[in-house]
């Protein structure tokens, strides 16, 4: 058998990528104590709001189309989708009290309903398949490290050879660790999640904490949308592509037990899952069964760490549950 | 006193008798409509037309009133069966591989049996098969749910890849009809739902499932230990009940009846079976339990309501070249506006400086 490692591991990379942009926004989202299910409808709607912004650019400026501000305008019109998106889930759950997870499976159909029309929208617009000029493809989909690093043998591949996003995504995933474990703010807001009774007791504003993390996390799980589309999709929207990669993410959540630099490696973990079954055929595993391996590791793992009972790897005390202060 | 009151304050109503509590759906249900209409009118179509060729397509032919009621039939199915456990607070969205399993062992008997077997012994066969299987999946969860306290949300979400995953092997692999087409072959005429008033005869069964699940939840005492435990589980535990097993047999009854609306759907419409047969069934029918407010007989309506909309959806394609998806957008928003409304049933906003009507005791 052979199988190039090298080529596997690179392809979990960037299989992985959308799934770190919307595990590390949905752990943000958790952490605050609320469970928005919608990831899916929200990385819809960055998928097609994103390729709806860059291509309206790209139309726009015609030849002198710059790649650095292509970039730019995907990486907002995406994060405004999924701002918006999670701000009718907040507004919802926070404060008119509705029930988190039916408001999150609403907001799934909402949003991949969305996702898909403005999708279809482009498609019938511009007849055929949508697609942006070759120089903007590459500004997305290229690797951006100078070329010396890039050839440094085997780490130059693995470590140095991406697309922008891998590294973004990196950055965002090290940063919310770093605003967690070492800032006021992320304290306060792992209080709330914790017990927002006791953070509310405490003189800190529980809603707006949970406002301000949904809303942030949502951007950034919309971000995983954008990325796949522009990258792995290669700026085509196709129907069924992104279907499923917003559960993956919320089931990655659990699997890296709520922190985002475990999402850095289990990313990269259920990206290659992902895409194994292309890479590494066994003749013994049938491919479709080999496609839902990420699900059962996922079941797994959910099992694993409710029967070791471990304080630290708990999800957060009040996931899911709403808090209202006239109640206590 | 007054300055240290703040802005808004809110407080728990229970004064809102019957009617005042469904004028406020209903408007919401309007608002969501203006809503629609702008996301018609952004897309440059008239939204009065639109609404027009939803409805007509929907209602206007004896076919395609058909078709909503085929519609509706798997998402009040499995709406009545996510009853009990939501009620519990057990939230089992893995109805859409219960519907899965349940299809696949109807299917197989369908596939491998007809020969050897009269027709209403196999549809009988194939129906507690499928109940059999529902249940078997659902348990899954249930059990390390109860031993360990195994987050059942995820567990169950994970579920329904696994058996779609399955059915996708069977269909390229072992139960492939002609080799390399990926398709299952058709059922025999043996294995198909006979009809009634030319829809599958689901819809009656669907029906009287209603009227069981009414009495199964307010009548029972199964229904009173599900409404306990959902309550509060140390309630439940003191006043001696077996939460364990509770919690085992009403997810199992759930995924029973999730697997027996996957034999109707396989039997009943598709007459074969496929990988995505489900096609989100089983998370639409989450909304349409919760927006009936687990009221059995409310999800009757709320299922039509839908299965009207996703109808209608198809009309708008073909009519104004409008992607069906909109539907889905509408249906979103509808959902959206429901959920919300349930905040103005709830509680009373007390502006400051206007006395509230009643003294408000309950306050503080």
């Amino acid at each position: 058998m052979n199988i190039n490692i090298v080529g596997l591991i690179k392809a979990a990379v960037l299989n992985g990528t959308p799934l770190l942009y919307g595990t590390s926004g949905e752990i943000l989202t958790q952490k605050s104590g609320n469970m928005n299910l919608g990831v899916e409808g929200l990385m819809y709607m960055g998928g097609a709001f994103g390729l709806l912004g860059v291509l309206t650019y790209d139309r726009m400026a015609g030849a002198d189309a710059s790649g650095v501000l292509a970039v730019i305008i995907g990486l907002l019109s995406a994060f405004a989708a999924g701002v918006f998106g999670a701000l009718i889930f907040s507004f919802l759950t926070i404060t008119l009290r509705a029930n988190q997870n039916v408001t999150g499976l609403a907001l799934t159909i909402f949003g991949t309903g969305l996702g898909q029309f403005v999708g279809e929208q482009m498609r019938l617009k511009i007849g055929g398949n949508i697609s942006i000029s070759n120089a903007l493809k590459g500004a997305f989909a290229d690797p951006v490290l100078p070329e010396a690093l890039q050839k440094i043998p085997v780490l130059g591949e693995i470590l140095f050879s991406y697309n922008i996003f891998v590294y973004i995504g990196i950055a965002i995933a090290v940063v919310m660790a770093y605003f967690m474990d070492h800032t006021r703010k992320g304290l306060h807001l792992r209080a709330v999640g914790e017990s927002p009774s006791t953070a509310d007791a405490a003189g800190i504003d529980v809603s707006r904490y949970k406002y301000f993390a949904t809303v942030i996390g949502g951007g950034i799980s919309a971000l995983g949308g954008m990325v796949y589309t522009m990258t792995i999709a290669g700026t085509v929207w196709n129907h069924t592509a992104l279907s499923g990669e917003g559960w993956v993410a919320v089931a990655l959540v659990i699997f890296c037990l709520w922190r985002p630099l475990n999402a850095l490696w289990g990313s990269v973990l259920f990206g290659g899952l992902m895409i194994m079954y292309l890479r590494v055929p066994l003749s013994f595993i049938p491919s479709q069964i080999y496609k839902i391996l990420p699900y059962i590791v996922t079941a797994l793992v959910l099992v694993v760490v409710s029967m070791r009972q471990r304080r630290e790897d708990r999800p957060p005390e009040s996931l899911g549950l709403p808090y209202f202060r006239e109640e206590r | 006193m007054n300055e240290r009151m703040p802005l808004i304050r809110l407080a728990k109503r229970e004064d809102f008798e019957g009617r005042k509590v469904w004028a406020v759906r209903f408007l919401a249900f309007v608002f969501a409509l203006i809503v629609g209409m702008i996301v018609f009118g952004v897309s440059g179509v008239n939204p009065f037309t639109a609404y027009g060729v939803i409805l007509k397509t929907s209602l206007g032919k004896i076919s395609g009133i058909r078709q909503v009621i085929k519609n509706a039939v798997p998402l009040l199915g499995v709406g009545l069966a996510l009853a009990p456990c939501f009620k519990m607070k057990y939230w089992n969205i893995g109805a859409e591989g219960q519907i899965t399993m349940g299809a696949m062992a109807a299917s197989y008997f369908a596939l491998f049996w007809y020969q050897k077997l009269p027709s209403a012994l196999l549809l009988i066969i194939m129906c507690l098969a499928s109940l059999v299987a529902g249940a078997l999946w659902s348990i899954i969860p249930a059990l390390f749910k109860a031993r360990w306290g195994t987050n059942e949300t995820l567990f169950t979400l994970m579920m329904n890849y696994i058996a779609i995953g399955i059915v996708a092997w069977l269909q390229g692999g072992p139960w492939e009809g002609k080799p390399g087409s990926q398709i299952i072959p058709m059922f025999d005429s043996k294995a198909i739902l006979p009809r009634l008033l030319g829809v599958h005869i689901g819809w009656v069964v669907v029906l009287l499932l209603t009227v069981f699940m009414y009495f199964y939840l307010t009548q029972t005492k199964h229904g009173y230990e599900i409404a306990v435990l959902g309550e509060s589980e140390r309630t439940a535990r003191y006043a001696g009940m077996n939460v364990s097993k509770v919690t085992a047999r009403t997810a199992a009854i759930s995924g029973a009846i999730c697997g027996m609306v996957g034999f109707m759907i396989a039997s009943g419409v598709n007459q074969t079976l496929y990988a995505n047969l489900a096609g989100g069934a089983g998370f639409t029918a989450i909304t349409v339990c919760w927006l009936a407010q687990l009221n059995p007989f409310g999800m009757i309506f709320i299922s039509l309501l839908l299965a009207v909309l996703s109808r209608g959806a198809s009309g708008l394609q073909t009519a104004l070249k409008v992607p069906a998806s909109i539907s889905d957008i509408i249906t979103g928003i509808i959902l959206l506006c429901m959920l919300g409304c349930e905040f103005f049933i709830n509680y009373r906003i007390i502006l400051r400086g206007r006395r509230p009507r009643r003294e408000a005791v309950d306050e503080h």
